[in-house]
């Protein structure tokens, strides 16, 4: 009895914020309503094949998938980079920490309206400084300059998290280990390689689940700040499809169905990763 | 320290119990606006309370106008709407197909008995907010048309006439040719480019946006904007910007940065810029009517508008409604929008406060600022220069934007680019009218 009223707390949340508005979606998906529901009409898979006969739908999975793995690698290795670096330093290690975390606490509207402010078409920084060595940089018309930027800009927030992780897991290999492999001729690099990269590697696993969840769903804000999906929806991904036909198209029925999709693409993704992944990692 | 605190709060919480005590009915008011037009509105509604001891008007700023909208719709399903709702108008077609939530603004003047005459309204501003048979649906409140803004200094830079004539679009091609080769590195920019360029321009040439009266007349209506001119303008259009005379800054008002900055020598934005370019531009600048091309017939038609209305809920009191209709009908006096015409840039609602403003004397202080509505009134409007009544519009707007941005950036030409904004645009008006049906 008691372990159940432990654990109810965490269940109820579970139910009200997860399981209940799940539940909704599918509901929801099977009809199309109006947006001030006073009315609704039962369609059955219609929702499904519609969004599935259009194009930039199914071509906003590929641009989730390549958003999505750019700003993870980019994020996590970046990271991985700096809390290595971090941790060889001795002297003013606090203060790099301190700068190094920093950038976690801007929100990811925010972050986007810096990224933006820098690299306007119009007005930029970084745009007017890009012109001076004869780079024409314009994102709102060129796709690749838009990825290239959303990605940098979700990453650039992620780091922070990323860092602060891969710094734990570093002071948490033994010392011992590390000492042997010195006396052993080993040299720094060769060192990490072999033994401390591996022995982070339940930090890697977690921050990679972590990190994709976040692509998936969180980097919401920043695209809708610096390019809102597009140009030519080139910065669609699934999640901000949802936003702008639910949101901005008051299509309910169309938005539910794209949930329904995305539960089962994160359900499937997360399935692979502890199926497959997780056997290379030591605990 | 904690005691006072706590004696604020108290303070605070009776101050804001003790309000109801007037026996005011309240009226909420949800809207969109910020800055400078925030205060204009709050200003209002402080002058309407004054005026009056029955009803208090309560503004609430709810976002911009998307999430305003939002906000409606959502306090609706929740039963807790307000009485009155700033939409945008592209929003006009989702409240028009709410038909249990909306009460008709004609209505609420019936049951309210506020002074309304339908007649005294602008017909190119409340064209696009009324039935088919002039039944007026929701309040115009703010109303823009797209003009040109032109930089003397920048034509004179390169050996322009500053008042050279630029009335059509081949005379602007002209100038932005000699403003290209004199080393002008943003000769034209716009800002709203489906608002001035398919939309306006379309109503402009008097050729059909969407088909079945531009969506008044029926639901299944149809895009039509890969027509023979819309075609031809955004060709030329790619052809500057391939050119580097049309530069693009983004889908908003981004380009308005450039050109009060004087980077730029023509500028198509809407009339409620004037306020910004007169407080920022440091050169010479003046507004002219929005160009048409000359080969066109039947250009210049008129241009249609851009903004907001008021929609009223459903769901309220008749005493409640009594106040609403009060207070639109004090929006529409004159005093209220010639102010608000002269302070924004935006259009009067009426012809009385246009008179008004004229009898002051403001367009002769202000030269330029009645382009917007003698361009808007020049002829009486037609089916294809009333307005536009399009579901999930502000979607349709989006895509519109994706597929000229696929023009400007050479990808696609403008006949693909158009036809395809067109197709799936209609995926989304079916998808609408199923919805609406």
């Amino acid at each position: 009895m008691l372990p159940l009223l432990l654990i109810l707390p965490q269940l109820l949340v579970s139910l009200l914020f997860f399981f209940w508005p799940a539940a909704q979606a599918i509901y929801q998906s099977a009809y199309i309503p109006d947006p001030f529901g006073l009315k609704t009409q039962f369609v059955g898979w219609e929702n499904f094949e519609f969004l599935f006969g259009d194009r930039y739908y199914l071509e906003s999975f590929k641009t989730t998938a390549i958003f999505s793995i750019l700003v993870t690698v980019l994020s996590m290795s970046i990271a991985l980079w700096l809390a290595v670096m971090a941790d060889r330093i001795i002297k003013g290690s606090g203060v790099y920490r301190t700068l190094l975390v920093w950038p976690y606490a801007v929100a990811p509207a925010v972050a986007g309206i810096l990224w933006l402010f820098m690299f306007s078409p119009g007005i930029g920084l970084i745009t007017w400084y890009l012109d001076q060595i004869g780079v024409d940089w314009n994102h709102s018309l060129n796709s690749g300059q838009a990825t290239g930027l959303v990605v940098v800009a979700s990453a650039w927030g992620r780091i922070s998290y990323n860092f602060l992780f891969f710094l734990a897991g570093l002071q948490a290999v033994p010392r011992s280990v590390i000492e042997a492999a010195a006396i052993d001729g080993a040299r720094y690099w060769r060192r990490f390689w072999t033994i401390v990269f591996p022995l982070l590697s339940p930090t890697t696993f977690f921050l990679l689940v972590v990190n994709v969840v976040y692509a998936f769903f969180e980097t919401f804000g920043v695209i809708h700040m610096i390019t809102a999906g597009g140009p030519q929806q080139a910065t669609t991904t699934l999640v901000y499809k949802v936003y702008a036909d639910g949101f901005v198209g008051q299509d309910l029925g169309s938005s539910a169905a794209q949930s329904v999709v995305l539960l089962l693409v994160v359900g499937l993704l997360t399935i692979i990763q502890f199926k497959f992944i997780e056997r290379r990692v030591h605990y | 320290m904690k005691r006072s605190l706590l004696a604020g709060f108290l303070a605070t919480a009776l101050a804001t119990t003790a309000l109801p005590v007037t026996a005011a009915t309240e009226i909420q008011w949800w809207h969109a606006f910020t800055g400078r037009l925030g205060e204009l509105l709050a200003e209002q509604v402080e002058t309407f309370n004054a005026s009056q001891s029955d009803y208090t008007v309560v503004a609430s700023h709810k976002g911009n106008y998307s999430e305003t909208l939002n906000a409606g719709i959502a306090a609706f399903r929740a039963q807790e709407q307000p009485h009155i709702l700033m939409v945008f108008e592209v929003g006009t077609a989702t409240m028009m197909g709410a038909k249990g939530a909306i009460m008709p603004v004609h209505e609420v003047m019936k049951v309210g008995g506020a002074p309304f005459d339908p007649d005294g309204y602008l017909g190119a501003v409340k064209g696009y907010y009324t039935t088919p048979a002039g039944e007026m649906l929701s309040l115009p409140y703010n109303s823009s048309t797209p003009v040109l803004y032109v930089n003397r200094d920048a034509l004179k830079a390169a050996d322009l006439d500053p008042d050279m004539d630029l009335s059509t679009w081949e005379q602007v091609g002209e100038a932005l040719d000699k403003l290209k080769a004199s080393g002008n590195d943003c000769p034209l920019t716009t800002a709203w480019q489906s608002w001035v360029h398919l939309e306006n321009f379309s109503a402009y040439h008097n050729t059909p946006f969407a088909t079945e009266d531009n969506g008044f007349t029926a639901l299944n209506t149809e895009l039509a904007f890969n027509g023979e001119l819309q075609v031809a303008h955004v060709k030329a259009m790619g052809e500057w910007a391939k050119d580097g005379k049309f530069f693009y800054a983004g889908r908003r008002n981004e380009g308005g940065a450039n050109f009060r900055a004087g980077e730029c020598a023509l500028f198509t934005e809407s009339s409620a810029g004037y306020a910004g370019v007169k407080k920022e531009a440091q050169f010479e600048f003046d507004i002219r009517p929005l160009p048409y091309w000359s080969a066109a017939e039947g250009a210049p038609q008129n241009t249609i508008i851009g903004g907001s209305s008021l929609w009223v809920m459903s769901g309220h009191e008749t005493e409640e409604y009594k106040g609403v209709s009060q207070f639109l009908s004090f929006l529409s006096t004159s005093d209220i929008q010639a102010k608000w015409h002269q302070d924004t840039g935006y259009l009067p609602i009426t012809t009385a406060a246009y008179e008004q403003t004229k009898a002051e004397g403001f367009y002769d202080k202000n030269p330029g600022t009645d382009i917007a509505i003698i361009q808007m009134t020049g002829k009486p409007t037609t089916a294809n220069s009333k307005g536009l009544r399009l579901g999930s519009f502000d979607q349709i707007r989006g895509l519109i934007d994706e597929e000229l941005e696929a023009v400007w950036s050479g990808n696609k030409d403008a006949q693909t680019a158009l036809d395809s904004a067109v197709e799936r645009g209609n995926q989304l008006l079916r998808r609408f009218e199923k919805a609406n049906k």
